[in-house]
């Protein structure tokens, strides 16, 4: 168990703009070990929906099968919750959110659940542009059945066992833009201050937004040699500017010295302002994100922030053209022909 | 000396021709010219795992009696591929007529004096009428279909009317596509005359009968069904379901002032993904399915087992084919009943059902969503290659308007604000181990729940407590208890007699027009199991019955191993009539099969009193 949650919180502080408190967006106390990155990015989640006054019941969770998949417990307990099988929460989520398009879908894997075996429905939930958060809570390894290499663990980076991996690592923020998701992110599971803003611009991304969250497994691959330790991860990040988030129609105004930051506006109105560094690139550029991430990987390091965003594309329901109203609400009426088709349809076939 | 076959409405005939030739179009112009001539058909396509150039089989029974199974024999052959001509002229029956392309010398290999010879000049006269390549092939196939009509006497306006109304909206291809069937005619009538034996004369034998595929009535069964969300993968021969979902919807489904779809259909990279869209949104309250065969079957498994024990209602069609692995993926088969039965690993099981024509194929695909959402759990329905991909001469389609679906024991957002008790999401509040479900997002504070496919207690909280665990792994036998009494009864006919004759699915034609044959020498029972699990009738039939003959279309008798396994029946009441060969079963085997291990058990074990 990670912490004993204070009971006393502070009355005055303690609801967003719905009147919820962050109470209403925790959820079971966390089973995972003390330390474990996972957490943290529960945290982040919860203090997320929080600041966007979701109503957490019009919220689904969804995962596959892992420590990181176990996390959709711990947070937003009054939203239902799917726990399903290994590797497949992008099919899931699909057909959940094609029966109602009106719930936010939070997804959360691991690296083993989504560049291993779930690496088929990956690549396909981006390809259809589904309207989702996808979370990978990436710590380089299978924590779930005691530390196994992953498909991301980098090449020569060595576990609790010590062997270094011998096999090319998979970038999966590589994959998903080159994939055409439009929202492509990374952060780390202890930058909360960037991983927050992250969270709430792919919460109101409208398509598939992707998160690749550096998570150290503390149990078995944060060692000095791992490459998704904590230490090797703090002393490698590069950011691609640091981020804010700002809702729509807010008064909040944050002042950067004019030239040093940027404004990337979302649909619904909300606005992320990246404050640049030196590298500066076209977001909105997918030549542009995929040669910042093989630049900065050349130099041993890990390219964190947002990465790439482009709004444009439709969702899954757009491309193939579905009602506006959630199809699990329409009537047995309206879906069904009666027998008044009936008379012309058997005639037609005689 | 030559004896002629003769009959009138009673015959076989089979066309062979090439795939991808067009051959398929000019077939079923003459089967549905049988159809509107007032007499029944049955037609089977026998067709290869390829898309041009091999061969092809179409098969013909023409039954005044209304026998549509396979009989077996063939009595007229179309011999129109050089591939095949040597097998289709050696396995046509004594006293039989060989048609065949006399624009090239028949070899002298060709020596039998049984049968009777009608050659017909098809690509001379193709010819001479047309020069487009194309035209040629197409018309080539119109032309034999006008020399049948008049070598069988058939009445040539029901070919005409068909063509007039297949070619309504394309009136320009109506007078070349008679001008072959006259051609045909004319040329048979000229130099064939009364050498044929074979008629097929008007009736009034079908009533108010259609012809449709079974994946069509599945498919349209799911649109009447308000099935919104439908995830698949291509595979022979499941795919012409969804396809017809789609049709249908697109005629019933858009709406008229956005032209929006009413339904979501998505192609998935695999059946796993499939099946997880269909768990997805049935979890979330929409009805939806997928369709495919027996290798999607075995990729859906795990995916089926977390639907049984976290109790989410799948629908599942699976078209069968014959196995193992790719088999043959273009023949049928009901081999799959074991690997759906119990899909997936631990103790699982789901239940299945077996429609035996198009008709059923539709009612049971209805009711399939209605048992799927009562009882919470995965519903197969297996149907088969057969079945799927055939036009059946069967009971029009019907829908009474008065009924309303079963949604199941879904809690709305006025029950769950006015709950009285807590809520349990897997707790039997009403003995029949069928607990409550919330769909997401329908209450603010209430019925939020966590779906796991890993051990829950009661209130879907995770437990590994053993005895937590047993219990809820024995109320989904409460349940499966329950499903006993909801799915389709099995059919019974006779009550007396010491032997009993079982069957299910696409094995009813032939069984049926087998047990009339029986029933003239011998006191048989019979019952049509139209589902698993087994209702109480079908252990009754079984208790009432000495010996039991059990006709199935696989190599393990896996209906018998689900009766014996489910039931503790003794497994040597069971006398196994089984045919695999990838070929519907038919009737004259099972005559055969039956009259002869009949006497031997009359021989050796004789009714105790
Ligand atoms: C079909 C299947 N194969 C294997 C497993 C065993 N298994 C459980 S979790 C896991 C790996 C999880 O790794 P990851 O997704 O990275 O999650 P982490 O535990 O590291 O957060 C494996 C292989 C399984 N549950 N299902
Ligand atoms: S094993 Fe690793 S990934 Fe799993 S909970 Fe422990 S620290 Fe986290
Ligand atoms: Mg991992």
């Amino acid at each position: 168990m990670t912490f004993i949650r204070p009971n006393f919180r502070h009355p005055e502080l303690s609801t967003n703009a719905i009147g919820q408190s962050i109470k209403s967006y925790e959820g079971a106390l966390s089973t995972l070990c003390a330390g474990c990155g996972h957490d943290s990015i529960s945290a982040a989640i919860i203090k997320s929906c929080f600041d966007l006054n979701l109503q957490p019941h019009k919220i689904a969770k969804i995962s596959g099968i892992g420590c990181s998949s176990k996390t959709p417990t711990y947070f937003l307990g009054k939203a239902h919750g799917f726990n399903s099988v290994h590797g497949r929460m992008p099919s899931v989520t699909t057909g959940a959110n094609m029966a109602n398009r009106d719930l936010l879908y939070i997804g959360v894997s691991g690296d083993g659940d989504t560049a291993s075996i779930g690496m088929g429905q990956f690549a396909h939930v981006v390809r259809r542009n589904l309207n989702m958060v996808y979370i990978v809570m990436n710590n380089g390894c299978y924590g779930l059945t005691k530390g196994q290499d992953s498909a991301t663990a980098d090449k020569g980076s060595a576990s609790k066992k010590g062997v270094p991996s011998v096999f090319d690592s998979i970038d999966l923020c590589q994959l998903a833009l080159q994939l055409g998701a439009g929202m492509v992110a990374r952060s780390f599971s202890g930058d909360k201050h960037q991983l927050i803003p992250l969270i709430k611009a792919a919460i109101r991304h409208p398509g598939f937004a992707f998160i690749d969250v550096v998570s150290p497994c503390v149990t078995f691959n944060n060692t000095p040699a791992s490459t998704k330790g904590y230490e090797w991860v703090r002393d490698h990040l590069e950011a691609t500017g640091t981020i804010d988030f700002i809702p729509a129609k807010s008064e909040i105004t944050i002042d950067y010295p004019p030239g040093t930051s940027r404004q990337v506006e979302l649909h619904d109105g909300s606005e992320l302002v990246l404050q640049k560094n030196a590298e500066d690139y076209d977001l909105s550029s997918r030549k542009a994100a995929m040669n910042r991430i093989e630049a900065v990987r050349e130099q041993q390091h890990i390219l964190t922030g947002l990465i790439y965003h482009n709004e444009s594309a439709a969702d899954t329901h757009g491309l193939i053209n579905t009602v506006r109203q959630p199809l699990n609400e329409l009537s047995q009426q309206t879906l069904c022909p009666g027998s008044g088709v009936l008379d012309s349809l058997n005639e037609s076939l005689r | 000396m030559m004896n002629n076959i003769t009959a009138t409405n009673d015959f076989v005939i089979r066309f062979a021709n090439v795939n991808g030739s067009g051959s398929a179009s000019a077939n079923n112009l003459f089967s549905k010219a049988v159809f509107r001539l007032g007499v029944p058909v049955a037609a089977k396509n026998i067709f290869p795992s390829n898309i041009q150039g091999l061969p092809t089989w179409f098969e013909v029974r023409i039954s005044e009696q209304g026998y549509l199974g396979r009989r077996g024999g063939y009595d007229f052959v179309v011999a129109v591929n050089g591939q095949t001509m040597v097998r289709d002229y050696q396995e046509l029956l004594p006293g039989g007529y060989f048609f065949y392309d006399s624009s090239k010398r028949l070899p002298d290999t060709f020596t039998r004096e049984d049968i009777t010879l009608i050659g017909i000049p098809l690509t001379d006269i193709c010819n001479a009428h047309y020069t487009e390549p194309r035209l040629r092939q197409i018309f080539k196939n119109i032309i034999y279909v006008g020399a049948l009509a008049y070598l069988f006497e058939m009445d040539f306006t029901v070919f005409e009317d068909s063509i007039k109304s297949q070619f309504a909206k394309k009136a320009k291809l109506i007078e070349p596509n008679i001008k072959a069937l006259r051609l045909g005619f004319d040329y048979a009538e000229e130099h064939h005359k009364a050498c044929c034996g074979l008629n097929i004369h008007r009736r009034d034998l079908n009533g108010d009968q259609i012809m449709m595929e079974g994946n069509a009535a599945a498919g349209l069964g799911a649109v009447f069904a308000g099935a919104t969300v439908a995830g698949w993968y291509p595979i022979t021969p499941s795919t012409s379901v969804v396809e017809a979902f789609e049709k249908y919807c697109k005629a019933y489904r858009v709406d008229e002032q956005s032209g929006q779809n009413k339904f979501a259909i998505l192609q998935a990279e695999d059946e796993l993904a499939a099946i997880g869209i269909v768990i997805g949104a049935s979890w979330n309250g929409a009805r939806a399915f997928t369709a495919t065969s027996g290798p999607g079957v075995s990729l859906m498994s795990e995916f089926l087992g977390l639907a049984y024990f976290s109790e989410i209602p799948v629908m599942l069609m699976d078209i069968q084919r014959t196995g193992p692995s790719t088999g043959m993926p273009t023949r049928t088969q009901q081999s799959d009943l074991l690997a759906a039965a119990y899909a997936s690993h631990g103790d699982t099981k789901n239940v299945l059902l077996f429609p035996a024509d198009p008709t059923e194929c539709f009612a049971h695909t209805v009711i399939g969503f209605d048992l799927a959402e009562r009882l919470q759990t995965p519903v197969i329905l297996m149907s088969d290659l057969d079945l799927g991909m055939n036009v059946h001469q069967c009971d029009p389609i019907n829908w009474d308007d008065d009924y309303t679906y079963d949604r199941g024991k879904v809690l709305t957002e006025e029950q769950l604000e006015h709950l009285g008790e807590r809520w349990g999401r897997y707790l039997d509040v009403d003995g029949d181990g069928i607990p409550y479900r919330t769909i997401p997002g329908t209450h603010p504070e209430k019925g939020a729940f966590f779906t796991r496919g890993s051990s829950h207690d009661e209130y879907a909280a995770y437990t590994e407590d053993g005895t937590v665990y047993a219990r809820g792994m024995e109320r989904l036998l409460v349940k499966w208890d329950t499903a006993k009494t909801l799915v389709p009864k099995a059919d019974v006919s006779g009550q007396s007699a010491s032997v009993g004759v079982i069957y299910y699915g696409t094995s009813a034609w032939s069984a049926d027009e087998a047990l009339e044959t029986l029933r003239t020498t011998h006191d048989i029972d019979a019952m049509r199991i139209k589902a698993f699990p087994f209702g109480v009738e079908v252990r009754e039939f079984i208790e009432a019955h000495d010996t039991l003959f059990v006709i199935e279309q696989n190599r393990d008798a896996q209906m018998k191993t689900l009766l014996v396994n489910e039931l503790s029946v003794d497994p040597n009441q069971f006398v196994e009539v089984l045919n695999i060969d990838g070929m519907p079963i038919t009737a004259s085997y099972l005559v055969e099969s039956i009259n002869r291990q009949l006497a031997d058990v009359q021989s050796t074990v004789p009714r105790e009193a």
